[in-house]
């Protein structure tokens, strides 16, 4: 099964972070990233800029909206992705466990839905 | 005669559910993850049961033959379902691999213990596992199930649906953990099964039934957990702590229906059968070299029921174990219970003492032992007035009628015995 690892963090943390911080994290998430590959399960990923750069785009009635900003404003956001293929719901979280963002944020785990 | 064997299939077929529901169900749906299909399927299948058996006989063997009906409706149903979403390669090895079972094997193997830890998966709602337990080992319906657990029959169907599709659409596993996981899992388990006991032994009248029998289906979990993981002293001390809960089930209550509480009871009404029972089950669990809640609360009821034999509860022995309990669980009921036990080792005044380091705790506001308990040690060191109030406060706090009436008994006594 294919699941979407959702990566949620405070933005704002991360903007303000110290290098000695970004030279921690980055790291991480690369012997992450490798770890995944190297397993065969990843299927693919990416991190996002942040919210700041979003753009949301509504069509109601017809009527196309453009708006500055995320789609939601939440006290976490969505910072990055991957997107893993595994047997089964255990196998999921225990890669989501072990994604860098779970000890200072939250990773969620969604199956995707495949027609 | 017609009659004859149509009745004769009827109740063939009903032993078959009742012995078999929960393992066919875990071997269906074992393989699909879909829940719901099998249990459909499997109605039908039981259903095609009652018509033919009557006409051809019973089958050499009846869960084969529902095994094999099912498996035909099973796939039937999902290739409805999905059709069109491209699963029918999935389909076509699901239909090979339960063909190939039920060939090869004379029994179908048992999977229920893969069931219980997909229906207690940290994933699922932790209020809805025992109810989803109950359900799909057991084959009880949503009604009944929402009766035993007091909420509507519709809300109790639309959560057992969203549980089920979530153990689908998510991929929750079917399977036993690895070992470095079993012990927490294993946890979900025995909390469910305890949860499903704990509706059925809180029926207070003992008349309902319905709840009556969930005791008896939790116990018959927990031996089925302690038949498939013989090596589980948790599990061995759960249905320890089921038994001596259920030995002591007609002996809460007198000849006029009222409460008569633990200290009062007469142990010549307790069930011995099951305390021995209760006993060596305990005994093994502890030659296992670990210890958990499950094992502390039935050893706190072995100490209780050694009344029989020597006249008194062994309370020094009860201390201790809450002591363990609590610094195992922090819970405030067990400090509660534990300054009980200290009241009867060291004196009322000592269990008081105890009992006031609690008192900051929020959650005793409500809670009703705390305030019986707290009566009764202040009417015992002589605080009639405080006695009264703490009577009062646990008498709002009881819903049970008959419990609540003993208080008033107790409080009312309060100043009677003094001037008798």
């Amino acid at each position: 099964m294919q699941y979407m690892l959702l990566i949620y963090g405070d933005e704002a943390n991360a903007a303000t972070a110290d290098r000695a911080t970004v030279e921690r994290i980055s790291p991480a998430y690369a012997a992450y990233t490798e770890a995944m590959q190297k397993a065969r399960v990843m299927v693919g990923g990416g991190r996002l800029r942040p919210t700041s750069s979003a753009t949301t785009v509504r069509t109601p009635d017809g009527k196309p909206q453009v708006l500055d900003g995320p789609y939601a404003e939440t006290k976490e956001q969505l910072g990055g992705y991957y997107i893993v293929d595994v047997p089964d719901l255990d196998a999921a979280i225990s890669w989501a466990m072990r994604c860098p963002a779970a000890s200072h944020g939250a990773v969620e785990v969604r199956p995707i839905w495949i027609a | 005669m017609p009659g004859e064997s149509d009745q004769q299939a009827r109740e063939t077929a009903e032993a078959v559910a009742r012995r078999s529901y929960g393992k066919l169900v875990a071997f269906l749906a074992a393989r699909t993850r879909d829940v719901t299909a099998a249990e459909d399927a499997l109605s039908d299948a039981f259903a095609a049961a009652l018509v033919d058996w009557p006409e051809r006989g019973i089958p050499t063997s009846p869960e084969a033959w529902l095994m094999t009906v099912a498996r035909r409706k099973l796939i039937d149903a999902v290739r409805r379902r999905r059709s069109g979403e491209g699963a029918a390669d999935h389909l076509r090895l699901v239909a090979e691999e339960l063909e190939a079972v039920v060939a090869s094997k004379p029994q179908i193997p048992d999977e229920r213990l893969s069931l219980m830890f997909a229906c207690t998966h940290p994933a699922i709602e932790r209020g809805i596992r025992a109810p989803l337990m109950l359900q799909t080992i057991l084959g009880f319906d949503a009604a009944t199930i929402a009766s035993a657990f007091l909420v509507s029959p519709a809300t109790m169907g639309q959560r057992l649906t969203r549980a089920k599709n979530k153990i689908r659409q998510a991929g929750i596993p079917f399977r036993v953990p690895e070992r470095a996981d079993l012990r927490e899992r294993l946890d979900s388990v025995l909390e469910a099964i305890y949860a499903a006991f704990a509706e059925g032994w809180s029926d207070p009248a003992g008349t309902e039934s319905r709840r009556r029998n969930l005791a008896e289906e939790g116990m018959w979990l927990g031996r089925l957990v302690t038949s498939l993981l013989p090596d589980e002293p948790e599990a061995l001390g759960l249905l320890a702590l089921m038994l001596h809960a259920e030995a002591r089930r007609a002996a809460r209550r007198n000849a006029q229906g009222e409460y008569v509480p633990l200290a009062e009871q007469d142990p010549s009404a307790w069930g011995t059968q099951l305390i021995e029972e209760a006993e060596t089950l305990l005994v093994r669990a502890s030659t296992m070299g670990s210890v958990g809640r499950y094992q502390l609360e039935a050893a706190i009821q072995s100490a209780h029921v050694v009344r029989r034999r020597t006249g008194a509860a062994d309370w020094a022995a009860i201390e201790q174990l809450y002591d363990a309990l609590s610094a195992m669980t922090g819970s405030p009921v067990v400090a509660i219970n534990r300054a009980i036990a200290v009241a009867e080792t060291r004196g009322p005044a000592a269990g008081l003492a105890t009992l006031d380091a609690l008192a900051d705790d929020a959650r005793l506001a409500e809670y009703q032992p705390y305030w019986a308990a707290r009566a009764g040690l202040l009417a015992r060191t002589g605080e009639v007035e405080g006695a009264e109030q703490a009577y009062q406060r646990a008498i709002g706090l009881e819903s049970d009628p008959t419990v609540r009436r003993f208080l008033e008994q107790r409080c009312w006594g309060l100043r009677g015995s003094g001037s008798a």
